[in-house]
């Protein structure tokens, strides 16, 4: 590969100067991205390679850092909702959630139970989809391509699912202050019992397609493991912290948006490698089809999907053009007029992978003072050169894949 | 060397470079529609029937694609890499035995190129020519990632041929003969080979998954890892011809493992055939009985890929030294054993 030639304040100097004297073998630098098909997004690694082994990794980041938090220092609070779309768009309506649930913290808002129940459902079709497609690109950067493909249709269900609910399917923009825009169809309903009914069929397919398959096994287990006490420092949450073997988890710990009501299991692993995150991550799938099929159950009667606070939610649109306080507080509330109190809150949820916090404050002004997105990805990202140091290149593949790490979420 | 063997002879290569060139353009058609099948899919149906002109598709788009040179010291090395792989690819062929004699304008034919006395070894010499067609491509590539698939490819490739010509062994000591024809006219009079070496089948299976460079054993084109390995520079129709050797080196391997464990084109009853249908019937229905067998093997590497994941590096040597060796070498004895106490 040629001699390395690097300037002498560079890291990797003395490694590789000391090993050219040592045995007078060579070793490499290898540019793991940016544009590499299993970053599955942009980000770099400088990989220090003794053949196909990894010595040392330097991560570099900010290859789509579109300043969010930034942005979002100039955007009235409702048009923040499709920067979080863009975070974690494998989980897009989380995000929604979690932006307009803190909002609702931030107005002391009480949303009725059957929008919260409506909420539940979402997000945990979406936890479904983050989980889906983790796993299935998992097999893919592994060499099985199939099963991706396989339960990718089953993504699409959950996309018209949400076309129907919200009119959008990646970048969902989904909810409003207090509730939904709108009321959920019968069309919606319809195709949620669709998926509920095919989905677990398939799911169960995909998880006998590898769990046991030998290749697979050799390719994960002991794999990228990292202990709990080394994930916990490093600030893990979420399936890869479980997968550790901490039962932390959100939505028990913090219970919101009614999450109490349900009955459900947190699924840990032990060593925390990329066979466990694989396996929590497949539990969870079902715990979420649990949940869901719970919520339906209890779902309050009535067609009640938003909270009843004329301030910050829209009024019909025949009020607006007949009546003259609907209109005025459709120009208020369109122009970003709202009145918002002095504060400072932190609101968490339990993401696609791991925890997703917005940490919110205020001056009383149309705008956040200051917005921070507590981002999960980005905080597994520091851990992954530690993780991938002695292991092969094609380890490091599996281990960035089964980390979920979303180069959307990751610069935000 | 009279005319008419010439002209024969040219016949039959023309048919079977043609057979072997077919047969690779249409795996690529069958690849896609079989992994579509696995996966829920409609696969191609635009160009022609079924996609059944997407072959030719390709192969225009890829003649007509812009030709990009790395910034490479050297350019015939380039050039060489997919000529030795498309070359080594279809050269093989010359020694598979398509069916028994033929009898037209009044002559004997024989349906193979050529039948030489080594073929066996022939094969494995062509095979082990082949790695340099990727190794040479992606050591002049100037790329890591193509040098990573290079160094991987060609120990891949010496490692399973060890294994592949040990399973081998047991076969030519049953058979007493490296000719290809022999080994089918023993497996027509004593029962095909499958049933004999059931091991051995098995580990020559493995290899020529190794061999052919295909899932669990496709570590030097890994798209996830490697960026598609020893062609992630190439362009143009040289890409093609490192994709279309694949899918003739799958097509080759097919055969010989139809020839030399399936009974070639020996089928059930085909003595009963030859008896009372002549042999012209008997060749024909030969060579559909080899064919059939072949596509089942096209089919079993194409359901293989579309199954199961990949090996990693350190587990693919261990596999191929310290599994499928040792096991080829118990099979030797186990074979040499059988053969003293049985004869």
């Amino acid at each position: 590969m040629g001699k390395v030639v690097l300037p002498a304040d560079h890291r990797y100097y003395k490694y590789i100067e000391e090993r050219h004297n040592e045995d007078g073998s060579e070793l490499a630098i290898l540019n793991l991205g940016p544009t590499h098909p299993a970053t599955h997004g942009i980000f770099q690694n400088i990989l220090l390679m003794d053949g196909e082994r990894i010595l040392d990794a330097e991560p570099t980041i900010g290859y789509i850092h579109r300043a969010f938090e930034k942005i979002a220092e100039n955007r009235p609070f409702y048009q923040i909702t499709p920067l979080t779309d863009r975070m974690n768009y494998c989980s897009s309506p989380i995000n929604n959630m979690a932006w307009w649930m803190t909002i609702e913290k931030l107005l002391n808002i009480e949303v009725p139970k059957r929008a919260q129940y409506l909420r539940v459902i979402v997000m945990e079709l979406a936890r479904i989809t983050d989980h889906l497609i983790c796993n299935s690109i998992l097999g893919v950067d592994t060499g099985a391509y199939t099963g991706f493909l396989y339960v990718f249709q089953f993504r699409e269900k959950v996309y018209e699912i949400y076309e129907e609910i919200c009119g959008a399917r990646l970048t969902t923009n989904m909810g409003r202050i207090g509730g939904f825009e709108r009321d959920w169809s019968p069309k919606a309903f319809e195709l949620l019992d669709t998926f509920l009914k095919e989905f677990p069929i398939a799911w169960k397919e995909f998880e006998n397609l590898f769990t046991r398959n030998r290749i697979f096994i050799d390719r994960t287990v002991n794999v990228g493991g990292i202990s709990a006490e080394k994930a916990m420092a490093y600030g893990f949450t979420g399936p890869n912290l479980r997968a550790a073997g901490v039962d932390y988890d959100v939505r028990i710990a913090q219970p919101y948006s009614s999450y109490e009501d349900f009955e459900f299991n947190v699924p840990v692993g032990k060593s925390g490698d990329t066979y466990d995150r694989f396996c929590v991550r497949n539990a969870e799938v079902w715990e979420s089809l649990s949940i869901i099929r719970q919520a339906l159950d209890k779902m309050p009667e009535g067609n009640e999907y938003h909270a009843d606070v004329p301030d910050y939610y829209l009024p019909p649109k025949e009020d607006v053009y007949n009546n003259m306080e609907a209109l005025i507080y459709h120009f208020k509330i369109v122009m970003g007029e709202v009145p918002v109190p002095v504060a400072e809150i932190y609101h968490p949820v339990e993401g696609g992978n791991g925890e997703l916090g917005f940490y919110l404050v205020t001056d009383g002004s149309r705008t956040p003072y200051r917005l921070h997105f507590r981002r999960p990805c980005f905080i597994y990202y520091q851990a992954y050169p530690e993780m991938i140091k002695g292991a092969m290149l094609s380890d490091a593949i599996a281990i960035l894949s089964s980390l979920n790490v979303i180069a959307g979420e990751l610069d935000a | 060397m009279d005319s008419v063997f010439i002209i024969e002879k040219s016949a039959i290569i023309v048919a079977v470079f043609a057979l072997t060139m077919l047969m690779a353009m249409y795996s690529t058609w069958a690849e896609r529609k079989v992994a579509a099948f696995l996966q829920d899919r409609v696969g191609p149906n635009r160009a022609g029937w079924g996609g059944l002109l997407q072959p030719l598709a390709d192969g225009a788009k890829l003649f007509t694609k812009e030709e990009f040179f790395p910034n490479t010291p050297n350019k015939f090395l380039f050039i060489l890499g997919p000529f030795i792989a498309m070359s080594t690819a279809l050269i093989t062929s010359a020694v598979i035995p398509w069916g028994d004699k033929i009898h037209v304008f009044g002559k004997d034919v024989l349906l193979q190129a050529t039948d030489i006395d080594v073929s066996v070894l022939y094969v494995f010499g062509v095979l082990s020519i082949g790695v340099y067609g990727i190794m040479i491509g992606a050591w002049a590539s100037n790329n890591k990632y193509s040098l990573m698939s290079a160094v991987r490819a060609s120990s891949q490739m010496i490692s399973y041929e060890v294994a592949m010509g040990l399973a081998m062994i047991s076969i030519l000591m049953m058979s007493g003969s490296l000719s290809l024809k022999e080994i089918t006219v023993m497996q027509a009079n004593d029962g095909w080979n499958i049933f004999y070496q059931p091991l051995a089948f098995i580990i020559f299976l493995i290899c020529s998954f190794a061999e052919t460079n295909r899932t669990p054993f496709d570590l030097a084109e890994c798209e996830s890892e490697l960026i598609g390995g020893y062609h992630t520079e190439y362009s143009s129709m040289k890409m093609g011809f490192y994709l279309f050797a694949e899918y003739a080196n799958m097509f080759i391997s097919s055969a010989i493992l139809s020839v030399v464990f399936l009974g070639g084109y020996h089928f059930p009853g085909m003595d009963w055939v030859n008896a009372n249908w002549g042999i012209n019937i008997g060749a024909i229905l030969g060579f559909l009985a080899l064919f059939a067998k072949i596509c089942f093997f096209i089919f079993f590497y194409m359901w293989v890929r579309w199954t199961i994941p990949r090996f990693r590096y350190d587990q693919l040597m261990h596999l191929g030294w310290k599994i499928l060796i040792p096991l080829a070498v118990i099979n030797i004895i186990i074979t040499g054993i059988v053969m003293v106490l049985f004869k």
